[in-house]
């Protein structure tokens, strides 16, 4: 692989950005102007950045490292990565030869590099020993376990009790109750340390003013929590891979046990969801030899990018170890080999009859479940009323789009991506419909990321 | 259900569903579900029952039947844009969405000020914008009218095909020409006449917009053949577009228009045949001007009489001279101004006993019409496009007088200047500059063609640099830099390169300007090499394409 093949293009960049701002500013640092002192070499990238002072800023990247890239950068900035580093990335991406590759990093940004490696290694050699030398007490972690057990089925059994009242009085007096009920009954599965309980208890005080149909919701998220809490009660009958589902589903923290899995990884597509206090970043992986597709999760504080970010379009060997819990895709990355390349290939497409049968039989596995991630081939975008779906090109069949897919931008770049014409979509299917995360055109082309 | 896909099984579970939600509705106390399983409360398993049901109809979710599909968007043969171009369009989108920022922009460029000289490259390679930035592009345009031609232009027929879709974009349907409904032929008479007699307005002024940059005469005609049955407001409008391909042939129509019953039609008329120096009204108009300016020899030297008319009589407003002065103005000098304005210049010559218009202009004027005489015929030098009278009235950029508040203004000046030659503007104002300094220069620089021609970029960046040693704030110059950034050839920014650095702090100068001076000329230059970066990206590619020519035919063809 040559030094011009992993070059990023300046979407996969962007993407990096942990909001608009540092995407605009970083847009206006990627031109040679301000640069002086550039070079890249072995995934790394470093230049002199001059700001309004008089000392330029010292910027740093390190794409290959094994948590993903990592920037150095002398201004005060907080945001992460900051402006200078997406400008420097730009200006390597825009390959206009104002980054050459050349081998020696100045002695500046040498020693940044050379402190991360032998950490890195350090690190690795320390995680070696450390899982073979186990948990400092067990016997204590097991104890800890034990009551935290205790009281997630004291929560399930309140909670219980607090949906056979609500029906035994009926639905209807939910609409009267409004938010203030559940708000209350989440803080007690909070306590009670089911985080699981308490996010699906706060999403039933909305239910009821989402308008017509609303009971019938109402009742199927009350009909799965409860599910998920005689899950929970008689978790000692359930075969293991469904108790570790409903373990992980009540929110239990359990570490990746997967055995580790090396491949191709194909970024698929990278979208955070923000509440006040967290954004969450899911990111698709597709592996290129094993098929799979795989979700890995990245968290930051309030305001905060999570620090995990991989531009959608490249390819990165790594390993990926699963999380337990059956029909679940979620993984933890581990240890990666090379920098994040352009891949050349794209995941195989289905039909819309073959997407709506996946999440079917995905459900048997995980009744909780809420869509599965589905690459369609050959799909056309069509309106349909004030909605939009995606129809097979060669059937009578389509999928709707879900109602948050109908208000985002992305949904303008998939039609316009189309023309009519068939395109490639991977994205999420489930019972709300399809939400589109990512398309290919059919003939060449990048992927477009979509959200 | 809440945009599910439909087509569910409608027998019996579903039947049962609905049973078990009016259930949950009323409350087990009011009614008891239909299956009550013993031993377990009636609540719990109505909530059994129903989580049944709920995984059973999520599982058995089927696709729903296609809607109709749109027609394919128009295929786009133009050539795909270098990957670079792409990637540059995307980032100067980007910096679109980000909102106006905090203020100061540092030595940072403005990507979003570049966007329309992008396009216009761009446009000037003939390349087909990525699909997947139209909605970004339209987005642009719609906030910009400014942009509205060249990005329309750029974005294609997919983007048209795509603002039929968005009631956001409606806006690229009303401004491509027959984008909503397209335009019949020219050729094809019978549909023109059509649309012509049954159209709505919009679609009619667009009709006759094309027709007049085509085929004037065809435009002409079909105007004429319903003239009398429009609404005023209309006749107004559609004489207005016949200003596009302007001659003699429309004099005659012109001339019955300037018996119109409504006023303005009249003007509008009449300033359409004045500026055509052969018609009959023109011919009038000479005669009237020239009865009021003429050449006094009794003097020492030859000066410049003035008798203004002394009334505006019926065939001076049937021609289109206004007979009420705005206030605070002579009735006679307004009707002077008039007559002069709309009289062809070339009747000056003969009058003068031919003198050129330069010898014309130097002569004194007589009783103080000079300021009078002068606007007037800057004015008819403005609508005539005469390049030798604005010569003369321009007269010396470096010419004192030139920079204060003489008897042409500067914005009757950058009029004149667009009269001109682009090779003589730029020298002009460069000239300008020179002598007087960037302060006026404004809006002289804003009627040059770009890239300014290399006199005229040295004479800005001169200037910039003598203002710098000055001691003042760049920010008193922002207008300057910032059209120096788009306008200033690319090859300069090697010259500004000793500007880069932070001068040593004189003693008057303005406190901490040095460092704003070196911050702005940074951007300068920044700017300067991110535009040659644009232009190089959107060269197309040069290296050999046997096989291309090869395989073209059966792609055509499939």
């Amino acid at each position: 692989m040559t030094e011009q093949g992993v070059r990023w293009t300046a979407d996969q960049v962007l993407a990096l950005a942990p909001d608009a701002a540092s995407r605009k500013a970083g847009s206006r640092l990627g031109a040679a102007g301000p640069w002086s002192g550039t070079g890249s070499g072995e995934g790394t990238v470093w230049g002199l950045c001059k700001g309004s002072g008089g000392r330029p800023y010292q910027t740093a990247v390190d794409l290959a490292g094994p948590a993903g890239p990592a920037y150095q950068c002398s201004c005060p900035s907080r945001k992460f990565p900051c402006k200078h580093a997406l400008g420097l990335l730009l200006l390597w991406a825009g390959d206009d030869g104002l980054v050459p590759a050349c081998a020696q990093p100045p002695d500046w940004a040498g020693q940044w590099l050379a402190g991360r490696r032998s950490r890195a290694a350090a690190g690795r050699t320390q995680a070696e020993e450390g899982s073979s030398a186990g948990p400092a007490d067990p016997e204590a972690a097991r104890r800890r376990a034990e009551r935290r057990a205790e009281r997630v089925t004291a929560g399930a059994t309140e909670l219980e009790q607090r949906l056979t009242d609500l029906l035994r009085g009926g639905l209807a007096t939910a609409e009267q109750a409004g938010y203030g009920l559940w708000d209350e009954t989440a803080a007690r599965m909070v306590d009670a340390q089911a985080p699981g309980l308490a996010a699906r208890v706060r999403e039933l005080g909305a239910i009821p003013a989402s308008g017509a149909g609303w009971p019938a919701r109402l009742l199927e998220e009350c009909a799965l929590l409860h599910l998920l809490d005689q899950g929970w009660l008689r978790r000692d009958t359930l075969p293991d891979a469904l108790a570790a589902t409903v373990r992980s589903r009540l929110g239990l923290p359990a570490p990746p046990d997967g055995p580790p899995v090396r491949d191709h990884w194909l970024v698929l597509a990278q979208y955070d969801t923000a509440d006040p206090k967290l954004t969450t970043r899911r990111i698709w992986l597709h592996g290129a030899e094993s098929g799979h597709t795989r979700l890995l999760l990245s968290y930051g504080a309030a305001g905060r990018a999570p620090e995990l970010s991989l531009p959608v379009g490249l390819a990165l060997e790594a390993e990926l170890t699963a999380y337990p819990g059956a029909g679940r895709s979620r993984a933890a990355l581990g240890e990666r080999f090379a920098a994040p390349a352009p891949a050349g290939f794209r995941p195989p497409g289905v039909t819309t009859g073959e997407a709506t049968a996946r999440y079917g039989e995905a459900l048997r596995e995980d009744p909780w479940l809420e869509s599965v991630p589905v690459t369609l081939g050959r799909v056309i975008p069509v309106p349909d009323g004030d909605r939009w779906q995606l129809a097979d090109t060669g059937t009578d069949t389509a999928l709707p789009l879900t109602r948050a897919a109908r208000s985002r931008p992305g949904l303008w770049r998939l039609v316009a991506l189309s023309g009519g014409a068939p395109v490639t979509v991977f994205g999420e299917c489930g019972h709300r419909g399809f939400t589109p995360l990512t398309a290919w055109p059919e003939g060449e082309g990048e992927a477009v990321p979509l959200c | 259900m809440n945009g599910a896909p439909a087509g569910e099984d409608t027998t019996a579970p579903e039947h049962s569903w609905e049973e078990l939600v009016t259930t949950a509705l009323l409350g087990t106390d009011r009614r008891t579900p239909a299956h009550a399983a013993p031993g377990r409360p009636a609540p719990v398993a109505l909530l059994d029952a129903a989580a049944v049901a709920a995984v059973r109809r999520r599982a058995g979710l089927r696709p729903a039947r296609a809607a109709q599909r749109p027609e394919p968007a128009p295929a786009d043969p133009r050539p795909a844009l270098p990957a670079p171009a792409a990637h540059r369009l995307t980032a100067l989108l980007a910096d679109r969405s980000g909102g106006t920022g905090s203020g100061r922009r540092g030595s940072s460029p403005d990507l979003m000020e570049l966007l329309p000289q992008w396009l216009a490259a761009a446009n000037a390679h003939g390349y087909a914008a990525p699909p997947q930035t139209l909605p970004a592009l339209l987005d642009a345009a719609r906030g910009r009218t400014d942009l509205r031609p060249a990005g329309l232009a750029f974005a294609g027929p997919r983007a048209l095909w795509l603002a039929r879709l968005n009631p956001d974009w409606r806006f690229a349907l009303r401004a491509a020409p027959g984008g909503g409904a397209a335009l019949p032929d020219a050729a094809d008479p019978e549909a023109v006449r059509r649309l012509w007699q049954e159209g709505l307005f919009a679609e009619r002024a667009a009709l006759l917009g094309t027709l007049r940059a085509r085929t004037p005469a065809l435009g002409r005609e079909l105007l004429a053949s319903t003239w009398a049955a429009e609404r005023a407001e209309d006749r107004l409008m559609f004489l207005d577009s016949l200003r596009t391909g302007l001659s003699d042939a429309d004099e005659p129509f012109l001339e019955q228009a300037l018996g119109d019953r409504s006023r303005n039609v009249r003007a509008t008329a009449a300033e359409l045949l004045s500026a055509l120096p052969g018609s009959a009204l023109a011919e009038r108009m000479a005669v009237r001007a020239t009865a009021c300016v003429a050449l006094d020899r009794t003097g020492n030297a030859p000066a410049i009489a003035v008798e203004a008319p002394p009334e505006c009589d019926t065939g001076m407003e049937r021609d289109g001279v206004a007979a009420t002065p705005p206030a605070g103005r002579g009735e006679r000098s307004w009707w002077l101004g008039q007559l002069v304005e709309a009289a062809p210049l070339g009747c000056w010559r003969e009058r003068f006993g031919g003198r050129t218009a330069e010898e014309i202009v130097a002569l004194p004027v007589a009783d103080g019409w000079q300021g009078e005489l002068h606007a007037a015929w800057c004015r008819a030098a403005v609508r005539q496009r005469n390049a030798a009278w604005s010569r003369a009235l321009l007269g010396s950029p470096s010419a004192p007088e030139a920079g204060g508040p003489g008897a042409v203004s500067l914005a009757e000046r950058a009029k004149l200047l667009a009269a001109l030659e682009p090779a003589e503007r730029a020298g002009w104002v460069a000239g300008f500059i020179a002598t007087h300094g960037l302060s006026e220069a404004f809006q002289l620089l804003g009627v040059c063609a770009v890239p300014w021609a290399p006199p005229l970029g040295r004479a800005v960046v001169d200037a910039l640099n003598i203002a710098r040693d000055a001691g003042s704030y760049p920010w008193s110059f922002s207008g300057v830099m910032g059209l120096a950034e788009r306008c200033l050839d690319p090859a300069e920014a090697v010259r500004l390169e000793a500007l880069l650095a932070i001068p040593d702090e004189r003693e008057d100068a303005a406190p901490g300007a040095g460092g704003y001076w070196a911050e702005a000329f940074q951007r300068l230059v920044t700017t300067l090499r991110l535009r040659a970066a644009m232009t190089r990206e959107l060269a197309p590619p040069t290296p050999p394409e046997p096989p291309r020519a090869v395989v073209q035919p059966p792609d055509a063809a499939g």
